[in-house]
């Protein structure tokens, strides 16, 4: 009898919460729809899968965005719905809808199977929703899961191309490495606490900390649970499978895997830093801060001596996301409370970074001819005759990965730097600083190449309509955050600081 | 009241990145409509910067800036778009509409390809420069700092001469390392302040000395690389080499001045003490590049790597001035700021001219080109004499009143500026020497018989450069009296003790100094109550 009643309660819980979860739920609905039917679709149909994949994006975008402004907790207080899970959705699904855009005229000249592409790509943003709202050990572990495997598969691809085999590997190798030691801190919170979650860990480890400081069981597991994640963001000293495993991909999956990885990684961490690890944050500023300083350090060097676009595409997103690392660093003050400055610059930063930075990967994706990438650094050469269009897009993008103003990126920088002198960071100020000019560096390699070199004997890329339009928008975000900035540095104020503050 | 005159200078700094935008769009076959679309922009731009010169106050209780504009822009971070215009602006905004469309219209032929790029892109550069000198946020500045010299890059890097690819590089990270440091003094700044309002921190100066030096440097290697000043100026000589006429022009008359005249709105006035502390450090600098710049232009063998090495010694006269930190001195700074850019705009222009017809800038094969092109030789004399500061001419009002400001700290310097005087006027002169009357080593007779002299359009292109530099060695009263006031500002701020130990004397001393030929005029302002005693 008691088990029946404890049944009841149980499906009546999930018809009442049901709703927190149908973003999620409509990209893995979506995502199977095109698992089944894409058998039963002859060739010239095939381009009907990224249809459903965009339908899936837009159906799971409104519910999202009918969500805002709600703030909830369902499933046990499993779920969290707030204003960050809003904003990083968003984040997620613009970057998926644009990846899709992207990706159809690869898998067409590819002749890849498109329709588990496709489905790959829903897949992983499931899990990546997932990583933005859960409020629990086990919920953000599957997620980061789901689509950690999803990344292994997308980027590995492209089966004919030797490198398309051998980066994945290592990805997945690594991956699940990285997968094992963030489950063992997890379950070292979970021992801590009593319970998965992580509202309850949070107020155990506030308590713990209170009556010994220096509990080494609370750093063992900050230390583990931050090296599964920074492996997932792409931080150095983690940063190994990214050039890898972005060389043989595709270039949107290759954007993909590495920026919405990273992102979805940075969600989970600024929950878990900024709640559960809150009580230990005078030491985590410092772990951080020599994260973000490596990644700084070894995305730039590597990126200067690197001639294959991809490649070094790669290693300057292990330095960007640097920025994002020291943006994050700027969160907590000097007297130990949590700065506005640092957190809205790091969610700007994330927001602009994973537009641009995934329009430069487009760019490369347009280079690329039947059977063969052309993603070496003379594929360039002479673009802005060859394609003036690609080449003024390139230019927008690259200018503001490379922090020049009137871009989003030199907004994104300032408000990093801003944000750590204003913590009185001003050492990290000057590494941040002082590191912008080897970028200029290797970004206007890239863009001597294209507009100052004679084309040599390279086609004309051709642009699909969807690319077209993916990349007109993504520039034309690029610029409007960089000339008008302050909408989009207010929702990511708006919507990440909300939940942190203590 | 004044200070809410309408929008002018949004206009003036607008109209030319509206030029550019439309000749993106235009379609890329119709390359004489670029022409006209860019020289319609930029004589536009020039219209509507001279109605400042009848509506800006010059007097001494006129406002310290002029025609404001200031919106909003990014509030959560605390920066505006604020726009203002004091007398130094003004004669800087206006050098750079003239030369702006100087520069543009005397393009005609030399660039072949990618026309429509070329304009935008020259356009692009006239608005980061505008704004250079119109804004009154420090963040404003700084994006307007960095537009400059990334447009300035692609000109280099599109259509530079061999080694285009490497010096644009060169050029770009050297001035760039400047400025990185700079934002984040500007940052500094901010946190200290909390605003990137000039007028506010100009009208309360920075006083901590532990930031105010600091932030002193953070500026300092900004504005030092692209003066340039001693220690790092090897970048100017390749890329002068290198980059096209017109760019070339630009960036001696304008981009130049552009550092120059960020010592003289950012270092000096706002961080006073640090600027009065380190004045005899950057004196030697400025000396050492008067005349180090001189001796080694004796010795180029190139006719624009000699000019770059003669327009880096004379921005030497230009820092000399600014940091004696005297009235003459700076006004004289300005002026001789305006002088260089007019002579070596000029000038540049003028080997871009020899280039084009003879296809080479190595002065060994150049020669005898005064008897086959006597109206390219009489610019060519004017305007030497100008740069080499010739009574009458824009660069001897210059660097006189420099060296008067200079003598009244001390003698000694002044003196060693003078061997930079004779120094320059050597080289340019032998220069002048060489490529007008010798006989070139390698060329045939047919050869330099085959120079054609200049036609109406290259004629009516530099003809208003020599009116120029003639009104300012004949007649600089009116550049005196719009300088006044914001120069006994900067002095009032940076060197009080100077400034009312001199107030009664220095003007005895303008009315002794004046020298009867050149007809010097004492500065026409009455004399204003300095401060308000």
């Amino acid at each position: 009898m008691d088990q029946l009643v404890s049944w009841q309660a149980v499906f009546e819980q999930a018809r009442r919460d049901f709703p927190s979860i149908v973003p999620e739920v409509m990209l893995a609905v979506f995502g199977l729809a095109i698992l089944f039917t894409d058998g039963s679709l002859n060739a010239r149909q095939k381009s009907w899968n990224a249809l459903t994949a965009i339908f899936g994006v837009a159906f799971s975008a409104t519910a999202l965005w009918l969500m805002s402004g709600v703030q909830a907790s369902t499933f046990d207080n499993s779920i969290l719905v707030d204003p960050f899970f809003i904003f990083f959705g968003l984040v997620f699904l613009v970057l998926t809808a644009v990846v899709i855009l992207l990706s159809v005229r690869t898998s067409e000249t590819e002749g890849e199977r498109q329709g588990l592409q496709f489905a790959l790509m829903l897949f992983a943003a499931t899990g990546m929703l997932f990583a933005a709202c859960g409020n629990d050990l086990v919920l953000l572990f599957v997620a980061l899961e789901i689509m950690a495997t999803s990344f292994y598969v997308l980027s590995g691809f492209l089966r004919d191309d030797r490198r398309s085999n051998e980066g994945p590997l290592k990805f997945a190798v690594t991956g699940i490495f990285s997968s094992a030691i963030l489950a063992y801190g997890f379950s070292i919170l979970y021992g801590l606490a009593g319970s998965t979650n992580l509202a309850v860990i949070a107020q155990k480890i506030a308590e713990r900390h209170s009556q010994w400081p220096a509990d080494s069981l609370a750093y063992v597991a900050f230390a583990t649970i931050a090296a599964g994640i920074l492996f997932k963001i792409a931080a150095a000293p983690f940063h190994q499978w990214v050039p890898d495993a972005l060389e043989g991909a595709p270039a949107g999956c290759a954007a993909f895997a590495s920026i919405g990885s990273a992102a979805a990684g940075f969600a989970v961490l600024l929950r878990l830093l900024l709640g559960v690890f809150w009580p230990l944050a005078a030491a985590w500023v410092w772990a951080i801060a020599a994260v973000a300083v490596l990644s700084l350090t070894i995305g730039t060097f590597a990126a200067i001596t690197q001639s294959n676009i991809k490649r070094l595409l790669a290693y300057s997103s292990i330095a960007q996301i640097g920025y994002v690392l020291l943006g994050l660093v700027a969160t907590v003050n000097k007297d130990g409370t949590v700065s506005t400055r640092g957190l809205r610059a790091a969610g700007y930063y994330l927001l602009t970074y994973s537009v641009f930075a995934t329009g430069a990967f487009g760019i490369v994706e347009l280079l690329r001819r039947k059977g063969m990438a052309a993603d070496e650094l003379d594929d360039l050469h002479g673009l802005v005759r060859r394609s003036p269009v690609a080449a003024i897009l390139m230019l927008v993008f690259l200018l503001s990965l490379a922090g020049v103003p009137l871009t989003a990126g030199f907004v994104a920088k300032l408000m990093v730097i801003s944000a750590l002198v204003e913590t009185q960071h001003s050492p990290l100020a000057i590494v941040a600083v002082l590191y912008m000019l080897p970028a200029v560096y290797f970004y206007f390699r890239m863009i001597a190449a294209m507009w100052a070199r004679e084309p040599g004997d390279a086609m004309n890329p051709a642009i699909a309509w969807t690319q077209e339009l993916a990349l007109g928008a993504m520039a034309a975000t690029t610029l409007a955050a960089g000339i008008f900035p302050e909408q989009f540095v207010r929702f990511a104020q708006s919507s990440v600081l909300r939940p942190f503050l203590h | 009241m004044i200070f809410s005159s309408g929008e002018i200078l949004t206009t003036i700094l607008l109209t030319p990145l509206v030029g550019a935008a439309v000749l993106l769009i235009l379609p890329s076959v119709r390359a004489d409509l670029h022409l006209r679309v860019a020289n319609g922009f930029a004589a536009l731009d020039l219209l509507a910067s001279l109605t400042l010169l009848w509506r800006f106050h010059a007097a001494g209780d006129a406002p310290r800036f002029q025609f404001g504009s200031d919106h909003s822009w990014i509030p959560s971070l605390g920066v505006r778009f604020t726009l203002g215009l004091d007398g130094i602006s003004l004669v800087m905004v206006m050098l750079t509409t003239v030369l702006g469309a100087i520069a543009i219209a005397s393009t005609l032929r030399s660039i072949r390809q990618r026309g429509s790029h070329y304009y935008a892109l020259m356009l692009l550069l006239q608005t980061g420069l505008l704004g250079i000198f119109l804004s009154l946020d420090l963040v404003l500045f700084y994006v307007f700092w960095e537009l400059t010299l990334v447009a300035m890059y692609f000109l280099i890097a599109i259509w530079g001469g061999e080694r285009r690819s490497y010096t644009a590089f060169k050029f770009l990270l050297y001035t760039l390392a400047g400025s990185v440091v700079m934002l984040l003094a500007i940052l500094a700044i901010g946190h200290a302040r909390d605003t990137f309002d000039v007028r506010e921190i100009l009208a309360h100066p920075i006083a901590q000395w532990h930031l105010e030096k600091w932030l002193f440097w953070g500026f300092f290697f900004a504005f030092a690389i692209v003066v340039p000043m001693f220690p790092f100026h090897t970048w100017m000589p390749e890329v002068q080499g290198e980059a096209p006429a017109a760019v070339s022009a630009i960036l001696a008359a304008l981009l130049l001045n552009a550092g120059v005249y960020g010592f003289l709105r950012f270092s000096v006035p706002m961080l006073p003490d640090a600027a009065h502390k380190y004045r005899s450090f950057m004196i030697v600098l400025s000396l050492i590049a008067i005349v180090y710049g001189a001796l080694t232009s004796l010795m180029q063998k190139e006719t624009k790597r000699l000019m770059a090495y003669s327009s880096f010694s004379q921005m030497g006269f230009c820092t000399l001035g600014i940091f004696s930190l005297t009235p003459l001195g700076l006004e004289g700074g300005v002026i001789e700021q305006i002088s260089c850019g007019i002579s070596m705009a000029a000038l540049f222009l003028l080997a871009g001219i020899v280039y084009e017809r003879r296809h080479t800038t190595t002065i060994s094969e150049l020669g005898g080109l005064a008897s086959a092109m006597p109206k390219f030789a009489a610019i060519y004399i004017v305007m030497t004499l100008a740069a080499l500061g010739m009574p009458l001419l824009c660069g001897f009002t210059g660097e006189f009143t420099v060296l008067r400001g200079v003598v009244a700290i001390h003698w000694g310097w002044a003196a060693c500026a003078l061997i930079g005087v004779v120094l320059a006027a050597a080289s340019l002169l032998w220069l002048y020497q060489r490529v007008m009357f010798g006989s070139a080593s390698d060329t045939t007779e047919s050869e330099s018989g085959g120079a054609v002299d200049l036609n109406r359009f290259e004629l009516a292109c530099l003809i208003p450069l020599v009116l120029l530099a003639f009104w300012i060695g004949l007649y600089p009263r009116p550049l005196f009296r719009v300088l006044d006031a914001p120069v006994k500002r900067i002095v009032e701020a940076v060197n009080p003790a100077y400034s009312r130990e001199a107030a009664g004397e220095s003007l005895t001393l303008r009315a002794l100094a004046a020298p009867p030929p050149t007809s010097m005029p004492p500065s026409g302002a009455p004399a204003p109550p300095a401060g308000a005693k």
